[in-house]
C-alpha cells in the first residue's frame, strides 16, 4: 500500500464511529520505496483530493519527509516531485494498521493490507 | 459445465493451483486482457491523463496490467490470497488489498476516478455461507462503492450473469445505491462472443435526467467479433493519432525498475528482447 492509498483509506467496519474511522494509524511500520512514473498532471489533480494534514503527519511520523504544514500557494516542480515521492513512491511493507474508532487492527503483510472483517463487524 | 460460484466460496475456489492455472493459461490471459481493454474503453476516462482507478476483484493482476500499460495508478481488491500472491510475483504496480467486497469498501468520498471489475460480480450473488445474504452484500458493496467514486466517475463490470433474475437483482441494487446507467451487451447474437458489461455512473443520484447515455454495444448486427475492432485496438489507434503520447512505461523505465529490484535482492526475470514489449493480444 502506497501512502496515496493510505490517505484515502478509512475503516469500513459496521458501526465504527465515522468521526474516528479516519485516518488509520500505522504502527510497527516497515517501509519500502519504489519507482513510479512522474506525472505533473496527476499530482496537481491529486493534491486537492488529499487530506493534506494527514499526509504531512504520516510522512513525518514515518520519517519519510518533512512537508510544509500549509499547502504552498505556489506549487513549483520541486514541491510537486516531493509530493510524488511521498504519495506514490513510498510503500508500507509491513505494519499494524489500527482504527481508533473501533479498535480493529488491519495487519499489512508483504505490502498487502488484510481488510477482512469478522462476521460481527459487517 | 457447472458454474465455479456453485462449487465453493471464491477464497476456496481460487486456491494456489487454480490461481497459477488461471494465470498460465494463455487463452484466459488474452480473454481477460481483451475484456479489460473493453471495460477501460467504456470507462471513458479523459484521454491521455493518468487516473486513480479501482480494480474490483483484481485477482492475479491480469486486468491491472492493462491499467499499468495505460499508465493509470490503481488499487486492487481481492478475497483470494493465492490470486494476490500471483499478482505480487508478477510485480503489478497497483496497491493490493485482501478484501471481501461484499463487506463493503472504506474509501473517503470521491477517491477514485473510475472502477473496473472483470469476471467477478457473479460471485457476489452466491449465498456461499449462511452468513452471506447476497442482497445485503450487494447493497453494502454498491453503496460504499458509490461514495468512493468521484462525481461523474463510472464503474464498469464485465460479468457472467447466471439468469435474468440475477441481472435484475444486481441492477436494482446498484440503482438503489444511487447509480444510473445500465447493461451493455456486446455481440448479443454470438453465443461465444456475447459479453455483459454493467455500466454505472456516479453523481446523478438527484438528477438522473442529466446522466450520460449508455455506451453503444459492439456487434449488434450480424457481424462476428472477427470483423470488429475491439477496444484495445481502438484505444491504441486513437492514441497514435493524437499527440504521439510516449509509452508511459518505456523499456528504460522497466529496466530501471528491474535493476532496482535486483539491488534490493528480489528475484527478477533476466532482461530479454521481450522485456517491456507490449503484449500482443490474440483474438
Ligand atoms: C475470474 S477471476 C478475475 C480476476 C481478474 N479480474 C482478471 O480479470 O483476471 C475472479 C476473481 O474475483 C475474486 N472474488 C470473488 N468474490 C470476491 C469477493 N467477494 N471479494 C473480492 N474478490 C472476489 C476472486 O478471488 C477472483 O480472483
Ligand atoms: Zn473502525
Amino acid at each position: 500500500m502506497r501512502l496515496i492509498t493510505h490517505n484515502m483509506l478509512q475503516c469500513h467496519a459496521k458501526g465504527c464511529d465515522p468521526s474516528q474511522s479516519y485516518p488509520l494509524e500505522l504502527k510497527e511500520v516497515q517501509l519500502e520505496s519504489l519507482d513510479a512514473e512522474y506525472s505533473e498532471d496527476f499530482i496537481r489533480r491529486l493534491i486537492p483530493k488529499l487530506d493534506w494534514n494527514v499526509l504531512v503527519h504520516t510522512a513525518f511520523a514515518l520519517g519519510v519527509a518533512e512537508l510544509p504544514k500549509e499547502l504552498p500557494d505556489v506549487q513549483d516542480e520541486a514541491f510537486l516531485r516531493k509530493v510524488h515521492q511521498v504519495a506514490l513512491e513510498t510503500r508500507v511493507k509491513e505494519a499494524q494498521m489500527v482504527c481508533n474508532g473501533c479498535g480493529h487492527v488491519y495487519p499489512i503483510k508483504d505490502g498487502v493490507p488484510n481488510m477482512l472483517l469478522q462476521d460481527n463487524e459487517v | 459445465m457447472s458454474r465455479p460460484e456453485h462449487t465453493a466460496p471464491p477464497e476456496i475456489f481460487y486456491n494456489e493451483t487454480e490461481a497459477s492455472k488461471y494465470t498460465n493459461n494463455s487463452r484466459i490471459v488474452s480473454i481477460q486482457n481483451e475484456m479489460s481493454y473493453r471495460a477501460l474503453e467504456l470507462l471513458a476516462l479523459p484521454e491521455g491523463e493518468p487516473a486513480f482507478v479501482l480494480d474490483i476483484g483484481c485477482g492475479s493482476g491480469l486486468s491491472g496490467e492493462v491499467l499499468d500499460e495505460e499508465g493509470h495508478f490503481w488499487v486492487g481488491l481481492d478475497i483470494s490470497d493465492s490470486m494476490l500472491e500471483v499478482a505480487k510475483e508478477r510485480e503489478v504496480d497497483g496497491d493490493l488489498f485482501l478484501q471481501d467486497i461484499g463487506q463493503g469498501l472504506g474509501y473517503r468520498p470521491g477517491t477514485f476516478d473510475g472502477a473496473i471489475s472483470i469476471s467477478v460480480l457473479q460471485w457476489l450473488c452466491n449465498a456461499d455461507k449462511t452468513v452471506n445474504n447476497p442482497r445485503a452484500r450487494l447493497k453494502r458493496f454498491f453503496s460504499t462503492l458509490y461514495s468512493a467514486l468521484a462525481r461523474g466517475a463510472r464503474a464498469i463490470f464485465q460479468f457472467y450473469p447466471e439468469n435474468p433474475d440475477q441481472i435484475e437483482m444486481i441492477i436494482s441494487s446498484a440503482m438503489r445505491a444511487g447509480f444510473t446507467g445500465g447493461l451493455v451487451v456486446d455481440f448479443p447474437n454470438s453465443a461465444k462472443a456475447k459479453k455483459y458489461y454493467l455500466c454505472l455512473f456516479a453523481g446523478f443520484k438527484d438528477n438522473a435526467g442529466s446522466s450520460p447515455a449508455l455506451p453503444k454495444a459492439l456487434g449488434e448486427g450480424d457481424e462476428t467479433p472477427g470483423h470488429i475492432t475491439y477496444g484495445s485496438n481502438r484505444i491504441r489507434e486513437r492514441r497514435k493519432g493524437k499527440e504521439q503520447r510516449k509509452p508511459v512505461k518505456d523499456k528504460n523505465w522497466v529496466l530501471r525498475k528491474k535493476e532496482l529490484n535486483r539491488t534490493r535482492g528480489k528475484e527478477v526475470p533476466a532482461d530479454s528482447k521481450y522485456t517491456a514489449r507490449k503484449r500482443k493480444i490474440k483474438f
